[in-house]
């Protein structure tokens, strides 16, 4: 066990260095000159060379890497071209609000998935199944910019029921959240659907029936727990996906997190926001993974870890 | 010695308040009340040095004031934390004397010493400002920014409530200078306790003083009670919400959430809020110093060629553009825009004229045509406006290739010199200070036409530079010869046509029921988009 986690810390590691090194090829040989972003438009030859020696821009493009990745190994990310404020402190104050919409995210996708999943195997074959999976694979379809502002008009301008946008309350959350949420709900609902059809065709399912226990009894506490299992792993795995995600729906939202951060970033080729942004998210997916793979034995003894 | 503003500072000395005779407050104005602003940008800084976006621009001009300043909704100087100021005959020395009493937000009175301290800052490679070209009228410049020396040789405190600045060259838009952002005073003890951080933590001598800032939420300014400008400002404070999709921070403002959308009123919505008499009621429309237009690149065959620049001049159909924006923009005919002093009225431009235009494609040898590429930034309604500049072309026989990209990537482009032709639209230019020099040196003169550079048409023509570098010589700037040197400056541009001048932006911005004040305070020329310090709520 200890050794399997060893070679994982350490094929993580490798995985963020890849990571660190294309993310940075690829702003590098981006046609946009972070100099003319910061100089701006009146900036004189002399300002704007000043400018490219101070941050090194002028020199070669591995020794620019190999200066990152000094800092970034001890913790130093580097400093904003165009906000001037530490690239950790500008992540650091919005990381909560991103792992709270993320946590609200996966609730919900949880919540609609797993439900929707249970229904449409118990009522296998039906039309009721059938509708709930058409469903499911417009709600993967889906574009989240137009489900967020679709949401927002109906639940938020037209009922009035949650504010449009911004960050602080409860209330706030919940269309974000389920935005966030619909779109994995789909894959879940398909998953659980499937899981659970497996689980009901078990020997014990059926001597749980023989036994003459209430159907309700049968799926809350045979069926349910051990169809569960196999889907709560995938969860790690998820965190890529959301990655994705809360960069369109933060920005529909006005939500305050690292999603809306990269993006006004990406606009105005602020490479060491994006780059930070980037390792942070990567960092997350690879823990992630690493969780999903360290969860699945406690929860299925059958897997064994080497 | 001759005194400009004498009898400014007479009457400002014998006026009741301070401003009485430059700007009449309104009446009505109530002091108190908070209002809620929204923008979709986060506010990157609120360094005046650095500062240089759509938001933080009016933001920066209430935490800070320069030497001077303008008469709120206008274009006309006036002086700030200067009380005075005497320029020499041959318009290279200019005599600050400083206001009595007006103390930073952190308590102390500011001196002479704070203007250098502050003009040597910004100028300083150290600084990175992208406004540092701005000062390179003043001595020293040159020494400071190659890393020479560490002071402007030509900034000197005589004592501690006047300020001598000598200039290398007669500069008749310093003025303009010093009521830049990039000009303002700020306390060298604040910036040494803040460094780099000095743009989180502000520390001027404005109407406002910086109360919370929330990163990525919220910006809360709160009321300097101690404001040197008698009476302003009304408000008490300001919230600024960020990250608010201009169509999110509309419908805030329908449900009375939000008093002013930074950013206005959403394209796509623009008709259906013109068309409710209720709320068209509370929208404003002014006149801004901007032109949008389309770059030709003379270095670029046939583009080199006169015949083909005029061709395409005539091409166009700018009325029809103008209707794809909502008619929120007038046709231009030349660079300047018409508030802009030095425009030439009664010039008409090119007229379009598509026949016209074929025979001048004749001229050039072209009678067939040919093929080239636009550039444009991937926003509406930009991609729109190339495609009804395509459509133009294709009918005198010109095939373009719509290049559509980021910004960043666009204005590479344009500085590498690679465009043939570049739709400006979302980067084009709005004046940072309103004289006609600024649409001149970066974007049409020799200095912006290098590598890199912001005149994307590589357009170059040195009797032109020597005519501005004249005009600019003339010790006052809104001397009416020196606007008729412009006036000749922009005739001889449009003699060979470097762009396609397109249109004249008009600002359209909303705001709720209860606020008050001038509608120009909303539309700004210089405190864009709203000079917060004049307006106030009605309840």
């Amino acid at each position: 066990m200890l050794g399997y986690l060893v070679r994982r810390l350490v094929q993580s590691v490798l995985i963020l260095l890849g990571v660190s090194f294309i993310t940075f090829v690829l702003l590098y040989v981006l046609p946009a000159d972070p100099v003319r972003q910061i100089a701006g438009r009146s900036a004189t030859a002399q300002t704007v060379e000043n400018i490219r020696q101070q941050l090194g821009l002028d020199q070669p493009m591995l020794v620019q890497y190999w200066r990152y990745l000094s800092g970034l190994v001890q913790g130093d990310m580097g400093r904003s071209y165009l906000q001037k404020t530490e690239v950790s402190t500008l992540i650091a104050a919005r990381l909560p609000a991103s792992l709270l919409l993320m946590a609200a995210g996966i609730f919900c996708e949880l919540l609609i998935g797993l439900t929707l999943g249970v229904i449409a195997a118990i009522f296998r074959g039906r039309s009721l199944d059938q509708g709930l999976m058409v469903t499911s694979f417009v709600a993967v379809s889906a574009p989240q910019f137009v489900v967020g502002l679709l949401l927002l008009y109906v639940f938020a301008v037209q009922l009035g029921w949650f504010p449009i946008g911004g960050y602080g309350t409860a209330a706030h959350l919940v269309l974000p959240a389920v935005t966030l949420g619909i779109m994995g709900s789909g894959w879940y609902s398909r998953m659980m659907r499937s899981s659970m059809v497996d689980v009901l065709r078990q020997d014990y399912i059926r001597t749980a029936r023989a036994k003459g226990l209430t159907r309700r009894r049968i799926l809350l506490r045979h069926a349910l727990p051990n169809a569960i299992l196999p889907i709560i792993a995938m969860i790690g795995i998820d965190i890529g996906i959301f990655m994705g995600g809360i960069v369109v729906v933060e920005s529909v939202f006005g939500w305050p997190g690292i999603g809306q951060l990269a993006w006004q970033a990406i606009q105005r080729v602020d490479i060491p926001i994006i780059m930070g942004v980037t390792m942070v998210s990567a960092t997350a997916i690879v823990l992630g993974n690493l969780l999903a793979d360290l969860v699945t034995p406690l929860i299925d003894p059958r897997i064994k870890l080497r | 010695m001759k005194t400009l503003l004498a009898s400014t500072a007479i009457l400002l000395a014998s006026a009741l308040t301070g401003m009485a005779q430059e700007y009449t407050p309104d009446p009505n104005a109530t002091a108190g009340g908070m209002i809620t602003v929204t923008y979709k940008d986060d506010v990157a800084t609120l360094d005046p040095a650095i500062g240089y976006d759509w938001q933080n621009w009016s933001m920066i001009k209430s935490l800070f004031d320069g030497l001077m300043d303008y008469v709120p909704g206008t274009t006309e100087l006036r002086p700030g934390l200067a009380e005075s100021y005497t320029i020499s005959d041959d318009g290279t020395v200019f005599t600050f004397t400083l206001r009595d009493g007006v103390i930073f937000h952190n308590g102390r009175e500011m001196s002479a010493e704070d203007v250098k301290y502050s003009l040597d800052r910004v100028t300083t490679p150290e600084t990175q400002s992208p406004g540092a070209g701005f000062f390179a009228s003043i001595a020293g410049f040159d020494a400071i920014s190659s890393g020479a020396a560490e002071t402007l040789s030509g900034v000197e405190v005589v004592d501690p409530k006047t300020i001598k600045i000598t200039l290398s060259r007669p500069d008749a838009t310093f003025l303009h200078v010093m009521a830049l952002n990039f000009a303002s005073i700020v306390p060298k003890e604040a910036v040494d306790a803040h460094g780099t951080d000095f743009g989180k933590n502000p520390v001027g001598t404005g109407a406002f003083k910086l109360g919370e800032w929330t990163i990525g939420q919220r910006l809360v300014f709160e009321k300097n009670a101690d404001y040197w400008r008698e009476g302003v400002p009304y408000l008490d404070g300001v919230t600024f919400e960020v990250g608010q999709e201009p169509i999110v921070a509309l419908l805030r403002l329908q449900q009375g959430e939000v008093d002013v959308p930074g950013d206005g009123i959403p394209p796509a919505k623009f008709q259906e809020v013109m068309g409710d008499p209720d709320q068209a009621a509370r929208v404003v429309e002014g006149g801004q110093l901007h032109t949008g237009y389309i770059t030709l690149n003379v270095g670029i065959a046939p583009l080199d060629k006169l015949e083909v620049r005029e061709a395409i001049n005539m091409a166009i159909n700018k009325e029809r553009i103008t209707q794809i924006i909502n008619g929120r923009a007038v046709p231009a005919t030349q660079p300047l825009p018409p508030s802009m002093p030095g425009y030439t009225d009664g010039y008409d431009g090119y007229a379009f004229d598509a026949d016209a235009a074929k025979d001048k494609l004749v001229e050039a040898g072209l009678a067939d045509g040919f093929s080239t590429e636009l550039f444009v930034m991937n926003t509406d309604p930009n991609p729109r406006i190339a495609q009804a500049i395509q459509q133009d072309l294709k009918a005198i026989g010109v095939e373009v290739a719509i290049r559509s990209l980021a910004q960043a990537n666009v204005i590479e482009a344009g500085g590498a010199g690679e465009a043939p032709m570049i739709w400006s639209g979302g980067m084009a230019w709005i004046a940072d200070f309103p004289d006609p020099s600024n649409f001149y040196g970066p974007i049409l003169g020799c200095a912006g036409a290098g590598e890199g550079g912001w005149n994307w048409s590589k357009f170059c023509d040195e009797s032109i530079d020597a005519m501005a570098t004249a005009a600019d010589s003339m010790t006052d700037p809104s001397a009416p010869e020196r606007m008729e040197m412009w006036s000749d400056v922009y005739m001889e541009v449009m003699q060979q046509v470097p762009w396609v001048p397109v249109f004249n932006e008009q600002r359209y911005t909303m705001k709720s029921a209860r606020m008050g004040g001038d509608d120009a305070l909303y539309v700004d020329p210089v405190s864009i988009p709203v000079n917060y310090d004049y307006v106030y709520v009605t309840e």
